[in-house]
Formats: structure tokens, sequence, C-alpha cells
């Protein structure tokens, strides 16, 4: 049976790609990753001379001729497609302003609302304080352009919101959403979780729901862990 | 690590969730986190502390200068707790003028210090007219909740292990000589300050920072022990919101037992 | 220079006091570390990218770094009031000046990276320890940067050249007296972020000193590297368990 995923979850790229068992290297800025003329230097890495050189603190990935650096820490960069969870700031004459955690602020137009909202309705649809999840549409230096049209997308009403570190998120999801899928499956919850590291949770009832942030927390802690989903069965008996 | 405001869902769920009596990390509503105190912070201190209260963590140090006594308490040696909301604690403390948490927190110790008379402060005179002048400093590394109460067991236990420098012949600290005099403190009174946070109906204790940002209203009580009788020497509410009678009443009952629980285990950092 | 200089704490020429690394020390924050040297301990955390306040500070090409140092009140044995004074506001400058050069902040324009640095104990050498502390965060906070940054003060006692001086030694007042010299360099790279000095020396010997300091940043280099792997290669070991 395919798994139902809520489209609302980014397809992430797998940080667990190809083996399971491919060795990857933490690295720190500025230390040798390999040599060689062949390779070819992708995020979080450059060429110096011969040398394939990181340029962020993160997991070095070699495969094939791509090297790259996976970031276990740091900042949300916010990029087209993302799905991201904020609050609503204040709302202007034709939108909503949104702090979505990240250092641009967010715009949600009226026109990118679900449904057709009046200009003196917006209150109504969307307060000061409020919470949605929403995907970006463009992002220009100090801002992203946010909207509401798409599943799973909208106005989060019930369950809870809390922080994880942004660059744990594909870990979270899993390959193909298969992770968060688990968590949905074990503890009976909606799960929404942003690129920028917020993640909504609702469930049946309040014990099921701590329990499902307790998953995603769990997690979202651990950095270099093959087997996650072993590990994750193995958590689900045991909490 | 997000500074995004507390949103109406957050508020929503805690609300919901202390109606129930449930919190994330499992505890009761009046539960207290564990917590580890360890000494000599800093050697260039008198005394120092460092407590680690689930993942609020304090640093507290005490140095002693001599100076000049107050006009109206020529016979007292004097005390200065100061403090400071480090912008490295937390991302919602930014560099800059004080803001009101930061005034507030220094103030509040001082007074549950000063109010239970935890130091002797009529035996920091000196012979030459001059006193001692017992400065507290309280520094916050990071900001999970409930930095009050945190900073109030850092003070005492930085306190207790202080002692009083040596003077060389001009007057001033000798610092080529390590100090031996223990600080004049009372070994019986230690001023642990507790705080209550309201949310809706609830009241809750030890919040952390996710759970203090969605709550409106905080008292917090400064309290002793003399022998068997407990003494509350300071208070202030802060907060817009208000507290009832029967949620005073219910804060007094609940005041003895939480201040011998936690002097139970202060008593292991002593 | 014959006879081997005695240092007070009995330490080689060029050995550095024992160095304490560790990175992640401050929950809150993006990045953070704490990096001793001997007695002088500095903590240090990052937040940030995030927007800049006032609007009128932004810069729309890149990300502003703003550092700020400053002792804590009970790091020295006469209290300092807290609050940083004119000494802590230049260091905070030259801390940023030693930092800006590895970091790539084009890509975050219109924020700000503030690094928050703090002295809890202090016995010589604290702009140095700081830098080191921060540029650990920096790289834990996953700032883009091409290279860790190294710092140590090197010097002069009299007419020996040491590396890491001591409080004591800063004192240092026989013969020609001390001269204390805050380095700080590109780990891997021969570039200098930072050079401030103070005493009495000749040119020639600023050119061996300062070949000194690149020597004994490899040890530093290789401190800071582990403390950031130590947050990774943990969790890697209990898994192996």
């Amino acid at each position: 049976m395919r798994n139902r995923i809520n489209e609302a979850h980014e397809a992430v790229e797998n940080e667990e790609t190809s083996s399971e068992s491919a060795q990857r290297m933490v690295v720190v800025p500025g230390e040798l990753i390999v040599s060689g003329e062949d390779f070819l230097p992708g995020d979080g890495a450059r060429r110096n001379g011969e040398k394939i050189v990181a340029t962020r603190f993160g997991l070095a990935e070699v495969a094939g001729r791509s090297v790259k650096v996976l970031a276990i820490s740091g900042a949300f960069v916010p990029r087209r497609n993302n799905v991201v969870i904020g609050r609503v700031k204040d709302i202007t004459f034709n939108g909503w302003l949104l702090d979505v955690d990240s250092a641009g602020t967010g715009f949600l137009s009226i026109e990118e609302s679900p449904r057709f909202i009046n200009k003196n309705e917006m209150d109504q649809f969307l307060a000061i304080g409020d919470v949605i999840a929403a995907k970006i549409w463009g992002v220009e230096s100090k801002r992203m352009d946010l909207t509401l049209k798409g599943k799973g997308l909208g106005k989060l009403e019930g369950g809870f919101i809390f922080r994880v570190i942004p660059s744990r998120v594909p870990r979270i999801i899993g390959r193909e959403g298969s992770m968060v899928g688990l968590i949905k499956e074990k503890t009976g919850c909606n799960i929404t979780v942003g690129q920028n590291g917020w993640v909504w949770i609702k469930g049946n009832d309040i014990d099921s729901e701590i329990r499902a942030r307790k998953a995603v927390e769990y997690i979202a802690d651990k950095v270099f862990i093959t087997g996650l989903t072993d590990k994750m069965e193995d958590w689900f008996q045991k909490n | 690590m997000s500074s995004m405001d507390i949103t109406n869902l957050t508020k929503e769920t805690f609300a919901r969730l202390f109606a129930a009596g449930k919190r994330f990390d499992g505890r009761g509503l009046n539960d207290i986190r564990d917590f580890e105190i360890t000494t000599g912070v800093s050697d260039k201190a008198e005394g120092s502390a460092r407590i680690k209260l689930g993942k609020t963590e304090v640093i507290v140090g005490v140095k002693l200068a001599p100076g000049e006594p107050y006009p109206d308490s020529r016979d007292k040696g004097n005390l200065t707790v100061s403090g400071d909301l480090l912008p490295l604690a937390s991302p919602r403390f930014e560099p800059g003028p004080p803001e009101f948490g930061a005034i507030e927190l220094p103030r509040l110790v001082d007074r549950a210090i000063r109010e239970s008379k935890m130091i002797d402060l009529g035996k920091l005179t000196m012979t030459n007219g001059k006193v001692w002048t017992v400065f507290v400093d309280i520094y916050p590394l990071n900001d999970d909740g409930n930095l009050i109460d945190a900073a109030s067991l850092g003070a005492i236990v930085a306190l207790s292990e202080a002692k009083v420098p040596e003077l060389n012949e001009l007057g001033n600290v000798d610092h080529d000589v390590k100090p031996k005099k223990k600080l004049p403190i009372s070994d019986e009174i230690a001023p642990i300050s507790f705080s209550f946070f309201k949310l809706g109906d609830s009241i809750v204790m030890d919040p952390t920072r996710e759970e203090e940002e969605a709550c409106d209203a905080r008292v917090t009580f400064g309290l002793s022990k003399k022998g068997k009788q407990y003494l509350i020497n300071s208070c202030q509410k802060a907060g817009k919101e208000i507290f009832t009678q029967e949620e005073v009443d219910k804060i007094m009952d609940i005041l003895p037992k939480k201040f011998d629980e936690v002097n139970e285990k202060l008593k292991k950092f002593l | 220079m014959t006879k081997e200089f005695k240092r007070p704490d009995g330490r080689k020429l060029s050995e550095l006091r024992p160095i304490v690394a560790k990175a992640g020390v401050v929950p809150n924050a993006d990045g953070s570390a704490m990096f001793a040297f001997g007695k002088t301990i500095a903590i240090a955390a990052v937040y940030g990218p995030r927007l800049l306040h006032p609007q009128h500070m932004q810069d729309p090409s890149t990300a502003i770094l703003r550092c700020n140092y400053d002792l804590l009140s009970f790091s020295v044995s006469d209290r300092k009031k807290p609050g940083p004074n004119r000494r802590a506001q230049e260091i905070s400058k030259v801390t940023e000046w030693a930092l800006l050069p590895v970091l790539d902040l084009k890509e975050f324009p219109n924020t700000v990276i503030d690094v928050q640095i703090y002295i809890i104990q202090a016995d010589a050498g604290t702009r140095t320890a700081g830098i080191n502390a921060a540029s650990m965060a920096l790289a834990h906070a996953g700032i883009p940067m091409r290279d860790l940054v190294c710092s140590v003060a090197v010097g002069k006692l009299d007419k020996a050249l040491v590396a890491d001086l001591s409080k004591e030694e800063e004192d240092f007042e026989e013969g020609e007296g001390a001269t204390d010299f805050a380095v700080a360099k590109v780990a891997n790279s021969d570039e200098f972020t930072l050079l401030q000095l103070d005493g009495k020396i000749e040119p020639e010997t600023v050119k061996e000193v300062t070949r000194l300091a690149t020597d004994v940043c490899k040890e530093i280099y290789e401190a800071q590297k582990k403390a950031l792997k130590d947050l990774v290669d943990n969790e890697r070991e209990e898994k192996k368990k």
C-alpha cells in the first residue's frame, strides 16, 4: 500500500540516500574532504587547488564525483516550495505579515488564502497570534511570499506547535515521509513539519500528543544514526 | 533558537495541558526540575556557584570590597545584588539598555537575602570606619525558564562558600593572600525564592521557557525558615492578570512543603 | 639566548597552558562553545543570522557580524562593574575584524549574526580565548566559513620568546620586561586576522614570534576541531555500544 504522504510535507532528499553504510565524515570548516581534479564541490564545499575542503561544519558526503557537506546545525534558509509554520504578526491592507522564525518576514497576500476572504474580514480569518502552515512560492532578500493554496496548508487549529533545529527536519520527515508516517501511525496524531523547524501535532488526546512530541524530539536530537527506523520501532515499544 | 512570539495556539495548548494537570516533560504542576549546583566558577570571586535547573543555567559570583557605609546604617556592611540578562542566554535578550526583567531579577533576589537577614551585615564593619560591601552578581547562561528561582539558589550557595578577603596595610584587598574567614552568614537561614505562574485558572511552578512565555502572571515569594517557623521575607506579583484569594491561600499551603523539599536538596550542595 | 628562560609555572617557552574546548554549551544559542587557556575561561554564543533592527543599520548586500566581548564582574580580582567599558568595546571590534575574513556573509543580506563572548575567569589571554571560542561557536551555528580562526598571545619575557602568557608573565618586569602580542590567524592558511601588541620588541623578533604563533596555533586548531566533532562522534560511539 502506497504510503499516504501529506502533500504539505516537502519531498526532501533524504540524508540516508544510497547506502546506509556509506561512511559520512564529520568535517569542520577548512578541513580536507577529498583530493582530486575530478571531484565536483557542491553545497558546503569548495575547491582549493587539488583539494576539496569544507565550507561549513557538518557531514561530508562523497557520492561519485559530487562532494557536499550536509548541515547538522544552523539557521533555516528559506527556499521556494518549502512548507513553513509561522505566526501572524500583523495585518496589512492586502495581506498578513508572518513571523516564520527566519531572517526574513513572510507575507501572505489576501489572494493566496485558500478561499475568498473579504478585506474587512481579514482578522476573522487570521488574527494576530494565529498559526499557519504555508508554502513559500517566492523568496526575495528580506521577505518570502507565502500561499495557503495546497493540501495540508492553512490555519492550524487545535493541537500545538514546538520547534526543533531546522537541519534535523529531513530526519523527522524521513525518506518519502516514512519517519513522520511511522510516528503518525504509532500515535494516531496528525503532524505537519515545517522546514523552518516548527512542528505541529494534533491528536485525539493529550497523552498521544505528548508521546508524539517526545518521538519527534528524540529523532531531532540525534545527529548521526543509521537504522533510525529500527531504533524508532524500538522506541515506540518502550515509550 | 527561536524568538517567535507566543502564539494563540500555544497559549491554548498550555491552558489545556495545565487544566488537565499535565506537562510535556511529565511533571506535575508543582513539581520542580532536578537541579545541580557546583562551586568555584571563578577563582577570582570570593564565592561563586553555577546552577543547572533543567536546561536553565545561571552563574552567581560574590565579591567583597571595602566601601563607605550608608549614612543611615553606619554600623553595617553593604549588600549590592546586580545582574544582567546576558544576550548569550536567550534569543530574546538583546544587547543594549536593560529590559525590565534584567532590573527585576536582581532586586527580587536582593530583597529575599536582605529581609531574611541571611548575612550578618553588622559583622562586616572595619576598624577604620569603612565597611565591607558584598557584591552578588547574577548572570544567566541559558534561559529555559524560572531564572529568578534558579538565581536565588545559586546566590545562596555562592554566599555560603564565600570568604572575606584579607586587607593589606593600606586597607586594600590583598589578592595574594588566600582568604580564610567565612562570610558571616547564618547557617540556618536560606532565603529561597518560589515563583508561581498563572495561566487561566492553573498555577504552575518552575516552568520551562515555553511554559513561562504562555503564562500571564507571576508571584514570587522569598521564604526562609528559623527553627520550625517559616517566614515570608519578600513578595512581588508581576504581570497583568490577577490572583484570587483562593489562589493565594493555596499557595500559602504549598509553600512550607516546597521549602522543605528544596531545602533538603539544597543542603547537598552546601 | 643561552640559558633557557624559566617560566614561573615551569612551562617550556612554546608550551601552551592546558587547553579545554567544548562546543554546544548554551542550548538556546544557534551555536556556542567554551575555550580555556589554563585559568582563563571564555564562553561564546552565536545567534543568527537574524533580522537586524533598526532597519537603517541593515546592509542589503550582506549579513553584519556584531561581536560583544565582556568580562563578568567576578572574573577579575577587583570586581568589574557590569557592562562593557572602553577596553571591552575595543576588544569587541578587533574580535569582529579577526573573524570576518573567514566568514561568507553575502548569503544573508539584511541580517545580523550576533556573537556574544564572556570571560568567566580571567588570567590573561582573554581576547584570544574569546576568539577561539567564537570561531567554534560560529562553525557550530552552521555559518558558512572557509576555515576556523585560531588565536594565541605570544610575546617576549626579557629576551625569551614565549607562547600564551599568563597574567603573572604579563606583569613581568625584569630585563626587557614583557611584550604581549595577541595574534589570530586563519587555521590552514598564512593569513593573520589579529595583530595587537604592547611592549618593546625589535622588528626582527616580530618575524620570529609571529612564526611561533603560527606553530602553536596548530595545537589550538586540533582542540577546536575535536570539540566540534565530539558533538557528533559521541552519538556515533553511543550507537556502537
